[in-house]
């Protein structure tokens, strides 16, 4: 079993769900990016999405959007990301995944890519543009690292869609709460539930939620079903309004929501 | 070898799906529908009916002597695209993906615009058919054709002016693609040219491909031959591949592309995407682009909007790669000029888009000599740009009242 899968299957052996935080690379500034996501480690957060700041980032809603373009003006550079997923798996036990649109790894070499994130501590990528079925290169490339792939699976997923995402997916498969883009929402859709049951129908043994996840409720709401709750854009917007220490603080919140009974446990799986 | 036949996914190396989970279910419906309505006698009887009595079609072809006395004497012949409905090709596209739009009980359309000519043509369909629409626009590119705003806002379109990114054609395109994600149930992306994640492309070429099957028959009719050369400008490419498809399998006939140098190539400001990038993915496909070493796409200029994105269609990269076609930059300048030539040569403006391909056809034609024939997409009329020719050539009275 794989670096996130373990992680999952700690989290799951211990009564509990996952909590998957996301924050971009080089927001506000690099060495701030940097200790946020040290610091939501720290406060609960089990695997951190780090989130490569891309042109064209068709997935993310405004306030994602806003970080990413900041963090580009502010002269990201691929090469920053090594060097963020090194430092923070230096100084914290959290798996990092990257969080990367598919432009930017083939410019790259995906193969180089790869490379480089297993020598920098990476766990892998979840790569929101990129459909198994366009993914024969990273599908090999990771193959051979071993380095976990995340592909989506939406509401909208066909029946066959949905078993090919669980076959090629490695870690876990990431369930879209909503049909749309990032951004936290009030009410977390029910199609996240049936969605969830039908990948564990699929075959899936780890499916995490996200879109839309921003309070201690929600979290322990996805987590009565799923095996991670992701939240993105909630941590950012406190990240940009209130600093490092704000970020941590949400986190800590957040955490709170990760711990199920065995009641709960039961009834879900 | 037939080169006609192409359906995509892919051309060649270029083309796919490069979009996220949540869109593919309804990418495969579309494939699916527009499979079925190509095969649908039905459907072809009410958009020939349509293209025939609300656009025009066919368009005339219209040789131009005093214009090619500038090119080297060759024969050049415009297709008048300018003369359709609502003032360029891109009704042609709109129309058949409207009627998909009702085929598949959607109620809502939302569209993509750089110059402006896609949205005019989007929010005249969506008023034709009664489908709720929005137009989502670069804000650069909202001041610049600031006329066909109010030309949308006009036939009942909502415009939505985009403010992240460059805040042209690329970032309206990203925007129509987070509403589409989200509003996937309800509503239909019409998508403006042939770029884009399958069946896009080649959906687009579909029902752009008329002008070059008219053209070709027209200039056979007046010439007796096929032409030596067809041209068109290419931005994101759909009116070029309407041209050039019915003569891709012509081996003799040379198609000819040509893209915006903007302030020239070897600046940093133009949108040469076939000449001066290098592959890569950009709105759900895998084709030529102006991008970085990092892979972050770069901003793209030219003074026409349209002409302003730096991608293009997947087919033209793969047509490129096996010099089926050759592109070639034209500067903004070279551009004006062009624009300026055939006003007061023969009576016709240009869309300053489409006055690419004829400063492009200008040193074509030189090169060709006298004997040659040339077939000249002329994509649009230049209505729209009147501001801008206006501020270029000085044309407008100091003092003069400006709306």
């Amino acid at each position: 079993m794989t670096g996130v899968a373990e992680t999952l299957r700690a989290r799951r052996e211990a009564g509990e769900g996952a909590l998957i935080g996301y924050l971009p690379i080089g927001f506000p500034t690099f060495d701030e990016s940097i200790d946020a996501a040290v610091g939501i480690a720290q406060s609960g957060v089990d695997i951190i999405e780090l989130g490569v700041p891309y042109s064209d980032p068709v997935m993310d809603g405004l306030v994602i959007q806003a970080a990413t373009q900041r963090a580009l003006a502010e002269g990201f550079r691929l090469s920053h990301a090594f060097e963020a997923v090194r430092r923070i798996t230096a100084e914290c036990d959290a798996d990092v995944l990257l969080m990367t649109y598919w432009n930017p790894v083939v410019q790259y070499g995906v193969e180089r890519f790869a490379d480089d994130l297993i020598d920098a501590g990476g766990a892998g990528l979840i790569t929101p543009d990129l459909v198994p079925d366009e993914g024969a290169e990273w599908i090999a490339a990771s193959a051979r690292t071993g380095l976990d792939r995340v592909f989506l699976a939406a509401p909208s997923s066909s029946d066959d869609r949905l078993a090919q995402a669980v076959e090629t997916s490695r870690g876990f498969v990431y369930a879209v709460s909503t049909m749309g883009i990032t951004g936290a929402r009030t009410d977390i859709d029910t199609a996240a539930r049936s969605l969830v049951s039908r990948l564990r129908d699929a075959g899936a043994e780890n499916a995490c939620v996200g879109l839309g996840i921003s309070t201690p409720e929600q979290v322990r709401e996805v987590l009565e079903y799923a095996d991670g709750a992701i939240v993105g854009s909630a941590l950012v917007k406190a990240l940009a309004d209130g600093g490092v220490p704000a970020v941590g603080e949400l986190a800590a919140q957040l955490a709170t929501g990760t711990t199920r009974t065995r009641h709960d446990l039961k009834g879900s799986r | 070898m037939t080169l006609k036949n192409s359906t995509g996914p892919y051309f060649g190396d270029f083309g796919g799906r490069y979009v996220p989970e949540s869109l593919i279910a309804t990418l495969d419906d579309l494939t699916r529908e527009w499979e079925d309505a190509k095969a649908d006698p039905a459907f072809h009887r009410e958009l020939d009916a349509l293209l025939r009595d609300y656009v025009g079609r066919p368009t005339a072809i219209t040789e131009v002597p005093r214009f090619a006395e500038h090119a080297g004497g060759a024969r050049i012949i415009l297709k008048r695209e300018d003369l359709t409905h609502t003032g360029s090709h891109k009704i042609n596209n709109v129309l058949g993906q409207a009627l998909l739009t009702k085929r598949v009980g959607k109620t809502r359309v939302i569209a993509e615009t750089g110059a402006g000519q896609h949205g005019v043509a989007t929010a005249t369909a969506a008023a034709l058919f009664g489908l709720d629409c929005v137009i989502y626009m670069g804000e650069v590119d909202t001041e610049r054709q600031a006329l066909n705003v109010a030309r949308m806002r006009l036939l009942g379109a909502e415009v939505i002016p985009v403010t992240t990114g460059s805040r042209t054609l690329k970032d309206a395109i990203n925007e129509a693609m987070r509403d589409w994600v989200t509003n996937v149930g309800t509503t239909n992306y019409i998508f403006g040219t042939v770029a884009g994640p399958h069946p896009f492309p080649s959906m687009v070429r579909d029902l752009q491909k008329v002008i070059g099957e008219e053209a070709r028959d027209q200039v056979i009719s007046l010439t007796g031959r096929l032409p030596d050369a067809v041209t068109a400008c290419v931005g994101g490419g759909s009116n070029a591949m309407g041209i050039f498809h019915a003569f891709l399998d012509d081996a003799d006939v040379a198609l000819y592309g040509f893209e915006a140098a903007g302030e020239g190539v070897d600046t940093p400001r133009h949108a040469a995407t076939i000449t001066k990038g290098r592959p890569g993915m950009l709105h759900g496909a895998r084709s030529f682009l102006l991008q970085d070493d990092d892979g972050q796409t770069t901003e793209s200029h030219s003074i026409s909007a349209g002409l302003d994105y730096p991608g293009v269609g997947p087919e033209h990269a793969w047509l490129a790669s096996i010099e089926r076609a050759r592109y070639r930059p034209v500067t903004d300048a070279a551009a004006m000029e062009a624009l300026r030539l055939l006003s007061r040569t023969e009576g016709i403006i240009p869309a300053i888009e489409s006055a690419h391909a004829l400063a492009g056809t200008i040193e074509l034609g030189r090169e060709l000599g006298p004997d040659a024939v040339v077939l000249v997409s002329l994509s649009g009329r230049g209505d729209k740009d009147m501001e801008t020719a206006g501020t270029y050539f000085n044309l407008i009275d100091e003092g003069a009242e400006q709306s």
